[in-house]
């Protein structure tokens, strides 16, 4: 949803927001929550067929993500490197691009704060190490970003094809680097780097031993954040949504329709590419060769179920972590694999549902135009 | 409701009854206890403003829409909340504004298209197909070659053939949503003609139209209808223009815009270097033609330059080209003397050029940004600082511009695609008259608009002029290029026919420029 970053002009607040407000939430919330409860109906199927009862599976399945803390520090470690992929693509799909090279930016972004971590000296100061790093992942990402968006705008060609065709060739790339150059022997990763290491949450609450989650949650939710202003606080974001929305009132609005491209695929994998950080200096401390792992792609999804805005891809980042935890945490009673067949049901449930049910919400109150 | 006049006999079954329709969206009440009735047989207009229910009452007798009250019947039979097969079984045949033929296809293809014609079930039989198009061709006077392929027809022949469609399907009673609205004054005479003939051989038409020199030509009987009510139900013999229009309106207005009040503030010497001028401006189009092809004017400022033309003779690709919309393969644009040909479209924005582009839906507005949003755009720098846009002001700018040219309703924080296509316009102009300029370019400015804005937009558009704007005005109404403008240029095949003082052109000298049986004397 755009929310309009007028709405909260003083002065005029009261007389007109109210109702514009209450119908964004609507569309906002109602669609997803739809969708929800048809993946909700099919999940009990699906745990049915197996002959199990659906209340101890979901019971289970929360018990396992938000019932403990090491499992909800697990979600928290997924949701964050979703959240970063998510905002690439929503960042992108404002400006009217479809970028599906999450996956390889991500890996790249992850690979260049491994090298930069592994090129700094051990006793390099925390904070300096962490920026230089963050900057490295986001270069990284923002280098395999704006090829695809170079070749948009000089040549017409489109983005979706060259940034799917640029993930087979980064990711080969990175694996012949690591395994021809880089790698600690018998493995398919680098050595630890030397600074940068972002500290874990468990480092703060010892309740959350063992999980993955580092701070590199407080920056995904910075750039959300900033993410936001962006698009709606900023001239920058008002032409971005105008490009995407509408590229030929764009141009007419004096607005670089190319310039805003190139800048918006690029910040998609600058964004993607910051996602690096979570695996790479949160977690293990290198880079490892596939450590991505589809995370790219199902970016994409929370990228639409959290309808494109900073916020709503924050939620939709921590509710396919959920899901993705807690098929390891159902695996006695179901196989895993549910997990994956009910977000697969989720993604499909929004991306028809949502449409329809805005359109059923729409026809409820719209107007004719005759 | 004034009804003076009365459904012709009891005897006589209406073609169409449509009684005490409501039909709400949400909070708007699109239609109010509407009604209307046509005999067969007759020509009947339904007139009114730009949101006044025409549409979505012939949406209803189509079948596309269900009314929430209201009968409606056709030939006598209560076929109310019926659907569009229903419809088109019954022999209601709606020619929509927007063309909906497949490009690639040829005429005799698009008219069987979903009703192919099959030898032994299999293979398509165009040849049949072809000669059936032939034969109701010939009928109706609707003379097409139904083996041309649609994308190589123009405007109006592209209409003949949504015409014939309908036809094709049987249709007895056919509705034309503004059917007038893309053509040139010989089409118009042509698609009279063709209606003429269908109604006398019994057909009954409704054609849906603000155009009231039109309702009077061709209709029998109009239905007027505001705000969603039929005010009145008349035949046409029995009143005026200036009567239909104050039922539309609900007020007086004047149906000319008057111009020939000369402005005050009207500088007095030439001013040579001043405006816009355009020096031998060739303009390429997409299959290597010169669409525009060696065009040179000038407009001072305090002058209306007004282009007409037959739509698709260069007049689109010139305004482009001037905004900075289409690249210039030769020729020079000069405002105010600068050279601006390779400027930005921001850069001729700073150099004093406005723009009220012809599509206000695809190029003058996001449809989903809000009034205020949009009545930013192009100058959304000047409402920023450091990069951040400033919410207050862009607020108080839509507040003031809402209030002063009327934006309804008065809401900045709605989206642009929920106002009416006047106000929707009203949105453009206010925007692109509201800031500093120095040259306008107005493009179609009141297509589609209703008569009370047509009156507003032409004011403001004399009002700049009176300012010393330099304004050029591309229109397909002869009468508003003639009531507005100082000069008057023709435009056929990429050039200027004709350039000639307004107050020495009429409507058929330049109607015979715009067919091009006369070739005129300018560049």
């Amino acid at each position: 949803m755009s929310a309009s970053p007028l709405t909260e002009a003083k002065g005029v607040q009261s007389t007109f927001t109210t109702a514009p407000w209450r119908e964004r939430a609507e569309e906002a919330l109602i669609p997803p929550l739809v969708a929800l409860l048809v993946a909700l109906i099919c999940g009990d199927l699906l745990i049915l067929s197996y002959g199990q009862s659906p209340a101890a599976v979901y019971r289970m399945l929360l018990e396992g993500t938000w019932g403990n803390a090491y499992g909800f520090g697990q979600v928290l470690y997924k949701a964050t490197t979703l959240a970063f992929t998510g905002l690439a693509v929503s960042f992108g799909l404002r400006a009217g691009l479809f970028n599906i090279g999450g996956e390889s930016q991500l890996a790249a972004g992850g690979f260049g704060a491994a090298l930069i971590g592994l090129a700094l000296p051990a006793g390099t100061p925390l904070i300096l190490a962490l920026l230089v790093c963050m900057i490295a992942a986001g270069f990284a990402g923002g280098v395999v970003g704006a090829v695809p968006a170079y070749l948009k705008t000089r040549f017409g060609a489109h983005e979706v094809i060259v940034t799917i065709m640029l993930n087979f060739i980064v990711l080969a790339l990175l694996n012949w680097f690591i395994a021809g150059h880089l790698h600690v022997p018998e493995t398919l990763h680098t050595p630890e780097i030397h600074a940068g290491v972002l500290p874990r949450l468990a480092d703060i609450d010892s309740r959350f031993h063992g999980s993955a989650a580092n701070l590199a949650l407080i920056v995904a939710v910075l750039v959300a954040i900033a993410v936001w202003f962006y698009l709606f606080r900023a001239r920058g974001g008002y032409e971005l949504r105008a490009v995407g929305l509408q590229p030929q009132a764009a141009e007419y609005g004096g607005i670089n329709v190319n310039r805003v491209w190139m800048r918006a695929l690029t910040f998609s994998g600058v964004i993607a590419g910051m996602g690096g950080i979570n695996y790479v200096l949160g977690y293990k401390h290198y880079y490892e060769d596939g450590f991505a792992s589809g995370a790219g792609f199902l970016g994409i999804a929370v990228a639409l179920v959290g309808r494109n805005h900073p916020f709503g891809v924050i939620i939709a980042a921590f509710f396919f972590a959920t899901l993705s935890q807690g098929g390891l945490a159902i695996h006695a009673f179901v196989p895993k694999q549910m997990m994956d067949v009910l977000q697969g049901v989720v993604i499909i449930a929004v991306a028809t549902a949502v449409p329809e049910v805005r359109r059923l919400l729409r026809g409820a109150r719209g107007r004719s135009d005759a | 409701m004034t009804s003076s006049a009365a459904p012709k006999s009891a005897s006589v079954v209406p073609a169409i009854r449509m009684d005490g329709i409501d039909k709400s969206f949400g909070a708007i009440r699109a239609n109010r206890g509407a009604s209307v009735e046509v005999m067969p047989g007759e020509i009947h207009a339904l007139v009114g403003e730009n949101g006044a229910g025409k549409s979505t009452l012939m949406r209803i007798l189509g079948g596309l829409m269900k009314p929430d009250a209201g009968h409606v019947e056709v030939n006598g039979r209560d076929v109310t909340g019926w659907s569009t097969n229903e419809a088109i079984a019954a022999g209601i045949g709606i020619v929509h504004q927007h063309f909906m033929l497949v490009p690639t296809l040829s005429v005799a293809e698009n008219l069987v298209l979903g009703a192919e014609p099959k030898t032994r079930g299999i293979v398509l039989d165009y040849k049949h197909a072809a000669d059936d198009v032939r034969k109701l061709s010939n009928e109706t006077g609707l003379v097409i070659a139904p083996e041309r392929l649609i994308s190589d027809l123009s405007v109006g022949e592209a209409q003949r053939v949504e015409i014939l469609k309908v036809l094709f399907r049987g249709a007895r009673i056919l509705v034309l949503d503004e059917p007038t609205a893309v053509l040139s004054p010989p089409e118009v005479r042509e698609l009279w003609a063709v209606l003429r003939r269908l109604r006398d051989k019994g057909d009954t038409i409704v054609l849906i139209t603000h155009r009231l020199d039109e309702v009077v030509e061709i209709s029998n009987t109009i239905t007027v209808m505001r705000a969603g009510q039929t005010v009145a139900r008349v035949n046409t013999s029995e009143t005026t223009p200036a009567e239909i229009a104050r039922l539309m309106v609900g007020r007086e207005v004047s149906l000319s815009a008057g111009k020939r009040v000369q402005p005050s503030g009207r500088p007095t010497g030439p001013q040579p270097d001043k405006g816009l001028e355009a020096r031998n401006l060739i303009v390429v189009g997409s299959r290597g033609i010169r669409v525009i092809d060696g065009v040179s004017f000038s407009v001072r400022p305090g002058e209306i330059l007004g282009i007409a033309g037959v739509e698709g003779n260069g007049q689109t690709e010139l305004i482009e080209a001037l905004a900075g919309l289409r690249p210039v393969f030769a020729g020079e644009i000069l405002i105010d003397g600068t050279d601006i040909t390779r400027r930005s479209v921001a850069q001729r924005h700073d150099a004093g050029l406005s723009h009220i582009p012809e599509d206000r839906q695809r190029r003058g507005l996001i449809l989903e940004y809000t009034v205020a949003n949009n009545l930013i755009l192009g100058v959304q720098k000047h409402f920023s600082s450091r990069g951040i846009i400033d919410s207050t002001r862009v607020m108080e700018n839509a507040m003031q511009e809402i209030s002063s040219f009327d934006i309804r309703p008065p809401n900045p924080v709605l989206a642009a695609r929920a106002l009416s296509g006047g106000n929707q316009q009203k949105v453009v102009v206010a925007r692109e008259m509201g800031r500093e300029f120095s040259v306008l370019l107005a493009s179609q400015p009141t297509r589609g608009v209703d008569v009370g804005a047509i009156e507003f937009i032409h004011q403001q558009l004399l009002d700049a002029r009176a300012q010393g704007k330099a304004i050029l005005l591309v229109s397909a109404e002869l009468n508003e290029v003639l009531a507005l403008s100082d000069q008057v240029a023709v435009m056929y095949r990429g050039k200027f026919a004709v350039v000639m003082p307004a107050a020495e052109a009429s409507e058929e000298v330049l109607g015979e420029y715009m067919i091009g049986t006369k070739k005129g004397n300018a560049a």
